[in-house]
């Protein structure tokens, strides 16, 4: 990766070279039902304290039990970051006070971790760019201490107890940008997969970078100090933490030349508003997390079968099947994320499209007249509750002529129309065909009657014509005015390719005419 | 009513409406009040609760609705079990005031079976203490002799029973805790298996260690109630998913004598070595000798690891004791001090007035035994000590069915004797936490006296899930002398 591209806007500093080297921590919630290690609801915004229990209030002799989701959907994420997944993994206790820490010790994984060893892909700019996954491990989130009084903190522990996936990538990014298209590709695929809403704003996805600075110059290799910022919780902050503080890591060594050593790990937080990090208070000595196994909770062997059963029933993802979008629906890259995004969508793009229709007709009539008839509902395309064969069958339709464009949009406007009476909510099959022939918008193959239609375009444009036959430079525009004329004609019904044969042959008619006459 | 008379007794009596569960229970709250002046064996005694139950177990008799296998039978559970009735103080100042929300697992059972709770009963604070001496509400007294401790940390519940104030009692075993007081107090305790029975609502002292278990006069007894708490819990991810044996068969009354022939019986060097008091020596001797003379063979075996045993003990439970007490902070629940400056203050003042000095002192040493550092040279040590024990009875057991031994080195000690030198006091535990570490299932049963008139205890040790084993041997002894049916003098 390019690392100048970090420098636009910075000043020149001659003979150094400067690679910042990040890597990112990234804490996703997960999608479960229930709490990592009680039965209660994982819900966001109810009343403060309604959603606790004993075991995540950390009463006296409460005990954890592993949500067996959470596990699948780890499992799930290992997969999508192409990591190996633990054939063994443990619960370790991590210990710390905090008041939103109801047992004072949070459960996490420490060395045996459920995924580890993977990578995963974004790109940028056309390019392809990979980044190292470290680890990835299951803990339990924290309570939230609550400051809107005056005079004491109030804890809400409806958090307590959510399942957490960190992911830890290695240092393998260079630039802001960077990080933030990778955060922004790994969203969308925990979202696309179904691993976890990943709404940043309800802090389902909390982002925190390591940054520091490598600084050559000529023989000598300078590192500056790493440091860590807490608690990101957008796009932009992501960005901007770390733009900030390859900047402030730059001019620091250039003033003061501090450089790091093994371990002086500082952490920052970083100021929404001015858009600066800003040092947290140091604790007085090393933090000690003593952690050990967790006695409450047996190790968990993931069923190999299991596993791969998992694995294999994934969800393609979104990465991956842009780019097969791109290639089997023969769809610009621009409009991929339309098919893409909305994943119950895409599914039924594929399941139309393996009932064996043509798929760029398919792809063509979801990006138009299905999208206008979803967005016009505030819905998606799959929301339309339409079955997988009335867009094969319409698709079917258009490709081999029976309609044209303008009937297939006017065809699917009906059929959602009518999908809401009662007929077929009560089961009635939709079929297009019938639907087409009942609206008259089939195309007639039937060569007399539209031999009619042209005859009739040719005396209406009998001037027109006869300009065009002598002047060939206007043949072009002439045809593909009668043929239009003859759709008109038709009420659109004409089958456009015998139209233009007829046009034809008419035309090379009257032209041997004029130059016998 | 005789003060002897057995669990399986009233529960029968009871169920037939021979007697009413009141009666049992009235009787059985006069005798607490009575004893606990002299003795300190009860936190609280819950008079009205327990009546409330007895009546309603009454009412649901006459309506002719199955009562339970303990119809009416009184119960004290050590006060570090959560019942939604009364405090669960686990004997601490910081949780004096304490009420859970929620029944533990046990609690549950034991209401579906008809028991009724009639007191919680004193312990060291946390479970951690082998005397009683540590509780914030003063000292446990061997009813034996009033001058001599009863045993820890279950000392209470040990007491309730020995005093005949209740036929069943359930304390907890993280590492001798219920066999030593049995052995004390001259009644039988068993530590079930590790998982055996559900920890849900157990206050955790050393996670990997504790083990609910029952206090009883009689090895039917002892049977009856674990066959009522025993069982896979969803709530507790370390419980077995077992088919429970029949344990009452095993203490039944079918010629036990049977069931002793040919049994092999493993004797380990090392629990008779120095260190021993020879009055308890001869005692269980003796009672080995009884199921000799009934035809088991005696196979000298080998502990090797045994001398490591109390320091292994001491490493785990304390380090998972200095997280597991981390929760009492004075922030949710529990003591807080009066007036924090700050977080900080907060949290160091409210434990530091909530907890006593050995659950400080083990704190500290659990905290240091987990640091960076250290955790190499102490916890992980222990750990890889831990797995040899653990292989020291897995090759014992391929030679023998059973391991006998003493449960303590000496019997009953004097109020204070021990209480300034941890060290000494830590020996106590010297031949009962290779069990827990191992977690095997052991039973103390009371096997005779000393001349001064003080209990001695019996140690059975059985392999993973054989606690019938357990009960065959102490039905078989209890047939062979009257040790467990004598009653020490109250009043
Ligand atoms: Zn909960």
């Amino acid at each position: 990766m390019n690392a100048r591209r970090v420098f636009k806007g910075m000043p020149r500093i001659a003979n150094l070279e400067i690679q910042p080297i990040i890597g990112l921590e990234i804490h996703v919630q997960l999608a479960t039902r229930t709490k990592m290690f009680c039965a209660c609801a994982a819900e966001f915004g109810a009343e403060p304290n309604t959603r606790a229990c004993p075991v995540c209030l950390g009463l006296p002799g409460a005990l954890p039990v592993v949500n067996a989701q959470a596990i699948e959907l780890a499992i799930r994420a290992g997969a999508a970051l192409n990591c190996s997944i633990a054939r063994l993994t443990k619960w370790d206790r991590k210990s710390y006070y905090y008041p939103d820490l109801p047992k004072n010790y949070q459960i996490s994984q420490f060395d045996l971790p459920i995924a580890e060893r993977g990578w995963f892909e974004f790109s940028r700019e056309g390019e392809t760019r990979r980044v190292r996954i470290r680890r990835a491990h299951l803990e339990e989130d924290a309570g939230k201490n609550v400051h809107d009084f005056p005079g004491f903190t109030a804890v809400d522990l409806n958090r307590a107890g959510t399942p957490l996936l960190e992911i830890v990538t290695e240092p393998d990014i260079h630039c802001a940008e960077d990080a933030r298209e990778f955060a922004i590709a790994l969203q969308r695929e925990i979202a696309y997969l179904g691993i976890g809403e990943a709404n940043m704003q309800k802090g389902q996805m909390r982002f925190e970078p390591n940054i520091n600075l490598e600084i050559r110059d000529g023989e000598q290799l300078a590192k500056t100090p790493i440091v860590e910022v807490k608690n990101l919780n957008s796009f932009r902050s992501l960005h901007g933490a770390i733009e900030f503080e390859i900047r402030r890591q730059l001019e620091e060594w250039q003033e003061r030349g501090v450089t790091g050593a093994r371990g002086n790990k500082s952490n920052r937080g970083w100021d929404d508003v001015r858009m600066v990090t800003v040092a947290q208070r140091e604790k007085e000595e090393a933090d000690d997390y003593r952690y050990f196994p967790d006695p409450d909770l047996p190790p968990v062997t993931p069923d190999a079968r299991r596993v791969a059963e998992i694995v294999g029933t994934m969800p393609e993802p979104s990465g991956v099947r842009t780019a097969r979008f791109i290639r089997e629906y023969q769809i610009p890259a621009k409009d991929a994320p339309a098919l893409v995004d909305d994943r119950a969508t895409a599914d039924l793009l594929d399941a139309a499209a393996a009932l064996g229709v043509d798929r760029a007709t398919l792809a063509r009539q979801f990006l138009s007249f299905w999208q206008m008839q979803a967005n016009a509902r505030q819905i998606s395309i799959a929301g339309l509750r339409l079955p997988a064969g009335v867009f094969a069958e319409l698709a079917q339709m258009s490709s081999s002529g029976r309609i044209n464009a303008t009937a297939a949009a006017t065809i699917a406007g009906e059929l959602v129309r009518r999908s809401d009476t009662a007929a077929v909510k009560a089961g009635e099959p939709l079929s297009v065909s019938s639907l087409a022939a009942e609206l008259g918008l089939l195309q007639t193959r039937d060569s007399d009657q539209i031999a009619g239609w042209v005859d009739a375009a040719f005396a209406a444009n009998a001037k027109a014509v006869q300009d065009a036959l002598a002047n060939p430079k206007k043949l072009i525009a002439a045809r593909g005015f009668l043929a239009g004329q003859v759709m008109k004609a038709s009420g659109g019904k004409a089958d456009p390719k015998i139209a233009g044969e007829l046009i034809e042959q008419k035309l090379r008619a009257l032209a041997g005419d004029a130059a016998r006459s | 009513m005789s003060l002897n008379q057995s669990a399986t007794q009233i529960a029968s009596d009871v169920a037939s409406r021979l007697r009413s569960a009141v009666d049992v229970c009235a009787a059985a709250l006069s005798r607490a009040e009575a004893v606990n002046p002299r003795l300190n064996a009860f936190t609280q005694i819950l008079r009205h609760e327990a009546l409330c139950r007895a009546r309603q177990i009454d009412a649901a008799i006459a309506r002719g609705e199955a009562p339970g296998p303990l119809a009416g039978v009184p119960i004290a559970l050590k006060d570090n079990i959560c019942t939604r009735i009364g405090h669960t103080t686990c004997a601490s100042r910081m949780l004096e005031s304490y009420r859970s929300p929620y029944d533990a697992t046990v609690v549950q059972r034991l209401e579906r079976a008809g028991a009724v709770i009639v007191a919680k009963t004193n312990l060291d604070e946390f479970a951690m203490g082998s005397s009683t001496e540590n509780s914030a509400f003063g000292v446990v007294r061997n009813p034996w002799s009033p001058d001599r401790v009863a045993g820890g940390s279950s000392g209470g519940s040990a007491v309730a029973v020995a005093t005949r104030t209740v036929p069943l009692a359930l304390g907890s075993d993280t590492g001798g805790s219920i066999r030593l007081p049995a052995s004390f107090s001259g009644v039988i305790g068993l530590k079930p298996t590790y998982g055996r029975v559900s920890r849900y609502g157990l206050v955790a002292y050393g996670s990997s260690l504790d083990q609910i278990g029952p206090f009883a006069t009689y090895a039917a007894d002892a049977a009856l109630l674990l066959s009522v708490i025993a069982g896979r819990d969803p709530n507790d991810a370390t419980s077995a998913d077992r088919a429970e044996s029949d344990f009452s068969a095993a203490a039944r009354d079918v010629d036990p004598a049977h069931a002793i022939r040919k049994l092999r019986i493993g004797i380990p060097r090392e629990f008779f070595a120095d260190g021993l008091d020879p009055v308890v020596r001869d005692q269980v001797e003796k009672a080995i000798c009884e199921y000799r003379a009934a035809g088991a063979h005696l196979v000298e075996i080998a502990l090797p690891h045994t001398k490591y045993c109390v320091a292994t003990y001491y490493l785990i439970a304390t380090a998972e004791a200095s997280s597991n007490l981390a929760r009492f902070d004075g922030v949710h629940y529990g003591h807080r001090t009066p007036a924090p400056r700050d977080i900080h203050h907060l949290y160091s003042a409210s434990r530091d007035e909530g907890l006593g000095t050995e659950v400080k002192r083990r704190i500290m040493l659990g905290t240091f035994a987990l640091s960076a550092g250290y955790a190499d040279a102490f916890y992980q040590q222990a750990l890889r000590v831990r797995r040899l024990i653990r292989d020291d009875y897995s090759q014992a057991f391929g030679q023998v069915d059973v391991i006998m031994g003493p449960v303590a080195p000496s019997t009953a000690f004097r109020i204070g004797e021990k209480a300034d030198d941890p060290l000494q006091m830590y020996l106590a535990d010297v031949y009962t936490t290779s069990a827990n570490l191992a977690g095997l299932p052991a039973i103390s049963i009371p096997c005779g006296f000393s001349a001064s008139g003080l209990p001695v205890g019996l140690q059975v040790i059985a392999p993973a899930f054989e606690e019938a084993r357990l009960l065959s041997a102490a039905r078989f002894l209890e047939q062979r002398g009257d040790w467990h049916s004598r009653i020490p003098p109250i009043e």
